[in-house]
Order: structure tokens, then sequence, then C-alpha cells
């Protein structure tokens, strides 16, 4: 059973549900299972997370791997869930209310704190994708800079950052996209791949898929071919993996 | 001080990584010269080699923290972390980071700029190396070195791929250890 955590999409206002009857694991923030389901907007208080105690919610980081080809894992089993995902799961850290009131915001920071889990998120992505003829990996502004390019390196292809606008010198093509209110754009240098290469795009998180999209219009744009979309998590309450259509779409943790 | 000086004198790869390296004319502004490394995490080879030095260098030196300058910083520091056992460590932009942080100012030609990182993302006394893709005045590494110094962290280098002509000769930057792959290219145009 995949581990769940409690969180939504700091750019969609919807409001948590989360259990109070439970008390939390003493590794995660909040709840990790459906429980009894009190609304926010009842008289309960939503626990405030202190910063300064995450050392204490979240076990001790393990000694890691330091030569990754020595100590490359195998294949993950397809059918059931592959042991390192529940320690992926439990080293993001939720954080209510950020950037605004009601907002769950999904922290990959402190996955890179955890040495040995911050390298099985890497394996899995790597073990999945290499070997597959892709030659390009996107990686959006910007966490997906954090991720893309130790995949990038380790399956032989390109990292080609994918920008806000008039970060990226030199000539670019941009690519408008809907936010919640307003638009935003995204930039990726011309020539930076060529028409008839295969792309895997990543980032840390996908929630309606607007950024994914605006990627994946991008890059096809210029004859690339989207492989597949990566995150490490998914909300899936907010659909992305239906505006990604046709593309498919690989995560690592699921929260609901 | 440049990894040609210290003990990587003749490495190919230094080479290597030098012309891959795009220079990009008047961006952002007229009468700068533009380091565009974005043309080396192109260049699958020359980019293994950026990070194959740096995990070299830093892999003995019993280093628990990798910390990484938005947004370019993040493009190298990681694979540097994952390498030689470290945790990598964002310092970002104001407001992007969740929860608890502490911010450090600092100058910029017009008027100021801010660092931010997580409070508790490093206990004190743990060894760090901060990585950003180049130096030009040092402003932003400087800002990095004091929010790690002010948690209690020991900055023990910093490392970057291209050093402009401000640091040339310089070895320490506040103090600390300064460590850079490659000198700016002169040339216009595309590698």
């Amino acid at each position: 059973m995949m581990q769940r955590a409690l969180i939504f999409s700091c750019s969609n206002p919807i409001y948590s549900q989360f259990s109070t009857t439970t008390a939390p694991p003493d590794y995660a923030v909040f709840p990790k299972r459906d429980g009894g389901w009190i609304s926010p907007s009842s008289s309960h208080q939503l626990p405030v997370y202190r910063l300064r105690d995450y050392r204490r919610t979240f076990p001790p980081l393990l000694n890691s791997a330091i030569d990754s080809v020595a100590n490359q894992p195998k294949m993950a089993s397809q059918d059931e869930q592959d042991p390192r995902i529940s320690k992926i799961s439990s080293a993001i850290r939720v954080i209510p209310n950020f950037p605004k009131p009601g907002i769950m915001f999904q922290d990959i920071t402190t996955l890179l704190l955890d040495t040995k889990a911050f390298r099985d998120t890497i394996d899995l992505f790597v073990e999945r994708y290499r070997g597959k003829d892709i030659s390009v990996v996107a990686g959006i502004e910007a966490r997906g800079f954090i991720f893309g390019p130790p995949i990038a390196l380790a399956i032989g292809a390109k990292f080609v950052p994918m920008r806000k606008p008039n970060k990226l010198p030199g000539e670019v093509i941009s690519e408008e996209y809907s936010l919640e209110y307003g638009t935003d754009k995204m930039e990726m240098h011309v020539g930076a791949v060529q028409a008839g290469e295969r792309a895997l795009i990543i980032d840390d998180l996908i929630a309606t898929g607007g950024t994914l999209c605006a990627a994946i219009r991008l890059l096809e744009r210029v004859g690339v071919h989207v492989v597949e979309c990566a995150c490490v998590i998914e909300l899936p309450e907010l659909k992305g993996r239906e505006r990604l259509g046709d593309k498919p779409l690989f995560v690592l943790v699921s929260s609901t | 001080m440049f990894a040609a000086e210290n003990g990587l004198k003749g490495d190919p790869r230094l080479q290597a990584i030098s012309d891959a390296i795009r220079v990009v004319p008047h961006f952002p502004k007229q009468g700068i010269m533009f380091q565009d490394i974005t043309t080396l995490l192109l260049d699958h080879k020359a980019f293994q080699h950026t990070i194959d030095i740096f995990v070299d260098r830093y892999r003995d030196m019993d280093i628990s923290v990798i910390a990484g300058v938005e947004a370019r910083g993040f493009m190298f520091g990681p694979s540097i972390a994952l390498a030689i056992g470290a945790k990598f460590v964002p310092l970002r932009k104001p407001k992007k980071l969740p929860g608890e942080v502490i911010a450090e100012a600092y100058e910029l030609e017009y008027g100021t700029d801010c660092l931010e990182m997580l409070v508790g993302a490093i206990p004190p006394g743990e060894r760090v190396i901060v990585i950003d893709d180049l130096v030009a005045t040092g402003g932003t590494l400087s800002a990095a070195i004091r929010l790690l110094e002010r948690v209690g962290a020991e900055v023990v280098e910093c490392a970057c791929v291209v050093g402009l002509r401000e640091v040339k000769g310089q070895r320490r930057l506040n103090g600390k250890p300064l460590y850079i792959l490659v000198e700016p290219r002169e040339i216009d145009g595309c590698c």
C-alpha cells in the first residue's frame, strides 16, 4: 500500500482535511492514513508546524552509498511498491499554510537532507529510464534542476533547463501558460535540443499539470518526442495526469 | 585558486569544460560577456568531467553538506552531494523556501538581494562546500558563507565552475578558500 501524505498543491487553495484522532507517527508531520476527517472551517485549529522540531520528526540520516555504480540497486518490482518508496515519502515534509492559508505545501528540501532517500529517488528514475534511448532530460525551474541533472548524467543524456522568463541568455523560445490568477511564461534555449530527440521532463511535483504541459508544448514545437513526464510527487485530486492527455506520467509518491 | 594551478595543470578535462561554455555578449546588459554554462550541461562528457573533478576533490574531505546557490548552483550541487554522500541544501531567493528560514542580504550593483536557508537544515559544526556556477564579485558567495556561519556550520571551501577576472589572484573569499575550474572564455559565439 502506498504511503499517503496529506498534501495539496501550493498553487491551488484547496482546504486540507486531516485527522485529529490519530497521533502522528514520529516520522511524519501529519497522519498518513485516511481517518476521521474534519474540515478546517470548523472551530478546530490547524496544528502549526514548527521547523525547529523537524529533526525530531524524521529518522536519523543514514550513511548513504557513495559509489553509485557499486551500489546500484536491482530493478524494482513492477507489481508491488518498491520498499524505497515509503522512506522517500516520509522524508517529504508538509508545511501547512504555505504560501498562503489553507495550502499544505509539499517540501522536498527535507528529502534532500536524507542522503539515502535522495539517492533512492534518483535511482528509481534512473532504473526506469536508462537504456531507453533518451537523450534529453528537461528540468523545470527551479526544483526540477535538483533532480534532473543527476538523472541526466546517469543515463547519458543532456540536461536542458526550462526557465522563467529572461533568465536564459541568447535566443530562446517561450510558451505561455495559465496560473490560477494570470499567466506565466516558460523559456528554453533555441538549439538546445534537436528534432527527433527523445526527452523526459522532470519536476518535483505535478499539481494541475499546467507547467508540465507548457514544457511538453515547448519541446514538441521543436520536434522533440516527449517520452514521459516524471515527478517525485503527484497530487491526483488536481487531475494533472488527465491534463497531460496522452503523455505518460511517472511518479514515485501519490498524495491525497 | 584555479584547478589548473592546483594539481590539474594540463588536465584535458578542463579544456573540454572551458570549450563547452558559451559566451553570450551583452547579456543581461551592454558590456557584459555572459558565461553561459547551459551549453556545458548539453555536453554530457564535459558535464560529467565537471562533477568528477569536484567529487574527486571533496570525496575525502569529510564534507557532510553541499550548499547550492539558486538556481544554477542547483544544477551542479546535487550530483556532487549524491556522489560523496552529503546532504544538499538549497540557498534560495526570498519567499521560496517554506517554513522557518534565516536570511542574509547582500549588495547588488543597484540595490540589494537576499539569500535564504532553512533553519535546522545544518547542525552546527558540519563541514560545508558552497557551490555556484560562477563567481564574479563574490557578493553572493559571501552572503552564503555568512548565512552558513550564522548557524555554526564550517564552510570548508567555495566551489565554482567559472571564475571571473575580479577573483583572479584571490585564493580566498571572506577568509574561505575558493576553488574554480576555468577562467572565462574570451571569444564570442557558441562552442
